[in-house]
């Protein structure tokens, strides 16, 4: 019989049990629908995480050091590499060098200096780092009050809400509730402080120093006390710099201008004796890659430039993992409702022969061969098979964007930004009605082949 | 065997084994049957005579013996060729019509064209000229429930018909018809024999209807031939 034959006439016996079949075929799709739901939520999870974790800026940075410098973040850096003293300078010129490298999205200096703060006439020391325009896409900056920096030599920053608290003088007790950013950002938002910090500013050579000596007047800086008066713009509830824990800055400034102010960096009091005093010395870089799986490649290309360097790729590689898992688990248990419907998809298909015992001998008596029956009831299951992932997916579908919505509401009640934790991908919805079909197809292989099997002489004889 | 039957049965048996007891429906059965006659087998109830006609139309294998049809020796026929033969070489009409209900009567008859991959475009018009040939050219759209025994018959008929065999196997065509109409469904079985030349086996236990149809009687008693006799007062 020819394939189309063989579909019209499965659709037709179809329809002729319609509740029954109706019902296995809400079965496969409540099964499909449940397999879709599950991996789907591993799916949206996954991207939720991926986002979260590329955003925070944690896992596409690589961190240069010096060898020079104090001792890397891992000893077998210094125990394989050039000596300190043989290893090159990290300056403008080897930064630059390193965002030719392939897969490097920027490098950036990691300018921050501990220094007084003025508010209300009232002092305050804190830590102030530079902050990048690329990091507006930080996750950090998602629930900011105010805005990011109009431009990267501004005089304006943006501060941690801690620090907020602190300049209007209201630290939050224990067991009290805290208060919102949005209250706290409020009085400070176009709101001046004064910035008072040490510059290195070029100087003159000592009177006294004779021609041949090794400090000459190119080395030489002097140290000069400035001001410099800027705009909150923006209040932030979470930290861009928490990879520096307790360390981290709890004001920012744009890169450029905190550039611009050449403040004195313990690494210039350091390279007062040495050899390279002239240059202005960078204590680290931060190199932003492309993507996190470039993280590796990019590292090995910094090292061969004879840097130390840091970055946490392995946490990326297990989230992986745990999510490998997760969606594996999730499959298995979306899989067992399937299973569950292709048991009823064998159980109608036997009832149909049953019922249809007659109709099939009177096939054969007529000519129809072992296949063309085997063809027919197979058609049957694959029908319901993909009527059944078709709906499946549909239902699956609709369950996941109920759930955004739900998950959504709770969000918002819980002063969270929306976020999509559930996703359909397209693969999914195709997938889901292939292994639907596919099961279906596996259940109709024993109904078929018995039904093909049929003795005619002993079906025609039942009534 | 002569290379002009077109059924030759060598010394067939089938035998059936229910628990202990082994049942002889047919019991060395030899017969000769020429293309273009029409032949009735005629025995009571259990005599054989329709496990021999099972036997000729490939539905049954036997036990020992051969069926030879069409030249055809179908013990050596696989299911598939065997499916062949019922589709192609034979066409059968049974006592309770065996119509499938689920179909209307154009749907009925175009199924065995189906089996045989007939284009799509040539069925309707084929199954409809079936039809309207044993008269049923106004009950196309029917389902066999909405007709008569005689009006099923003939759709049947039409069906066994369709895909142009030489052998037509009639198991008890009107066992289940009153005798009007079973003198009708005759006269279109004799039609088809004496026009198209058509070979016919019908089983029959009425011998009134054998005698006048039939140019031969085969008498079947316990799986065995038990006379052979030529019926020249058929009608013609």
């Amino acid at each position: 019989m020819k394939f189309y034959d063989v579909t019209e006439l499965a659709f037709r016996n179809l329809r002729e049990s319609l509740l029954r079949n109706s019902l296995t075929t809400v079965g496969i799709s409540v099964g499909v629908a449940s397999l879709v739901a599950m991996l789907s939520l591993g799916v949206g999870l996954q991207q939720l995480a991926g986002r979260k974790l590329e955003k925070s800026g944690l896992f596409d940075t690589v961190i240069v050091t010096s060898r020079r410098d104090l001792r890397g973040y891992e000893h077998d850096q210094e125990r394989n590499g050039p000596s300190p003293a043989e290893s090159p300078v990290l300056d403008e010129a080897a930064r630059l060098k390193m965002e030719q490298l392939p897969g490097v999205k920027e490098a950036y200096p990691d300018i921050r200096f501990v220094t007084e703060l003025r508010y209300d006439d009232k002092p305050h020391l804190t830590m102030v780092a530079g902050l990048p325009e690329s990091a507006k896409s930080n996750d950090a900056f998602d629930g900011m009050q105010g805005n990011f920096f109009t431009s990267n030599d501004a005089h304006q920053a943006i501060i941690l809400k801690s620090f907020a608290e602190e300049l209007q003088g209201r630290t939050p007790k224990r067991g009290e509730p805290e208060p919102a950013v949005a209250e706290v950002a409020k009085p400070l938002l176009g709101k001046t402080m004064i910035l008072r910090y040490a510059q290195r500013a070029p100087g003159q050579a000592s009177p006294t120093a004779k021609p041949n000596d090794v400090l000459s007047a190119m080395d030489a800086y002097s140290v000069v006390s400035k001001e410099l008066t800027v705009t909150i713009i923006g209040v932030t509830d979470l930290n861009p710099d928490s990879m520096r824990g307790q360390a981290g800055a709890r004001v920012y400034l744009p890169l450029d201008l905190a550039e611009s102010l050449h403040v004195l960096q313990t690494s210039d009091l350091r390279n007062v004796a040495s050899d390279t005093a002239g240059t202005p010395t960078y204590s680290t870089v931060s190199v932003r890659v492309t993507s996190a799986s470039k993280v590796p490649q990019v590292e090995a290309a910094v090292k061969k430039l004879g840097f130390n360097t840091f970055s946490i790729t392995d946490a990326t590689k297990s989230v992986r993992q745990f999510f490998a898992v997760l969606d594996l688990f999730l499959g298995i248990f979306g899989s067992l409702a399937l299973a569950v419907a292709s048991i009823g998809i064998v159980n109608t298909l036997v009832m149909a022969i049953l019922e249809r015992r007659r109709e099939i001998g009177i096939m054969k008596a007529i000519g129809a061969s072992d296949s063309d029956v085997k063809g027919l009831f197979f058609a049957e299951a694959g029908a319901m098979g993909v009527l059944g992932g078709l709906l499946g997916v549909a239902l699956g579908w609709t369950i996941g964007q109920l759930i955004n919505l739900g998950t959504n509401v709770y969000m918002r009640r819980h002063d969270f930004p929306p976020e999509k934790v559930w996703l359909v991908p397209w693969w999914l919805v195709g997938g889901a009605i292939l292994f639907s079909i596919l099961v279906s197809l596996l259940s109709g292989l024993y109904p078929a082949s018995r039904a093909a099997r049929l003795d005619p002489v002993q079906a025609l004889r039942y009534e | 065997m002569s290379s002009k039957a077109a059924i030759s049965l060598q010394d067939v048996c089938r035998n059936y084994r229910m628990g202990e007891t082994l049942i002889r429906a047919v019991d060395g059965v030899s017969l000769e049957i020429p293309a273009g006659q029409f032949v009735a087998l005629l025995g009571s109830s259990g005599s054989g005579k329709s496990s021999l006609l099972n036997l000729i139309a490939g539905l049954d294998r036997t036990s020992s013996g051969t069926v030879t049809v069409q030249n055809q020796d179908l013990a050596a026929l696989s299911r598939e060729s065997l499916a062949k033969h019922r589709l192609k070489t034979v066409g059968m009409v049974f006592q309770s019509f065996n119509l499938i209900s689920s179909m209307n009567l154009l749907e009925n008859v175009e199924l065995p064209l189906r089996f045989a991959e007939v284009e799509r475009a040539k069925r309707e018009g084929m199954a409809r000229q079936s039809l309207e040939r044993v008269g049923l050219g106004a009950r196309l759209k029917h389902r066999p429930s909405e007709l008569s025994g005689g009006e099923q018959q003939r759709a049947s008929l039409a069906r066994a018909l369709i895909n142009q065999p030489r052998i037509l196997l009639a198991d008890e065509p009107t066992g289940n018809l009153d005798s009007r109409t079973g003198t009708e469904i005759m006269s279109l079985i004799g039609e088809f024999n004496e026009s198209l030349g058509m070979t016919i086996v019908m089983v029959t236990h009425e011998r009134g209807i054998a005698e006048r149809y039939a140019r031969r009687m085969v008498f079947l008693a316990d799986g065995k031939v038990v006379g052979d006799q030529v019926n020249s007062g058929a009608a013609k």
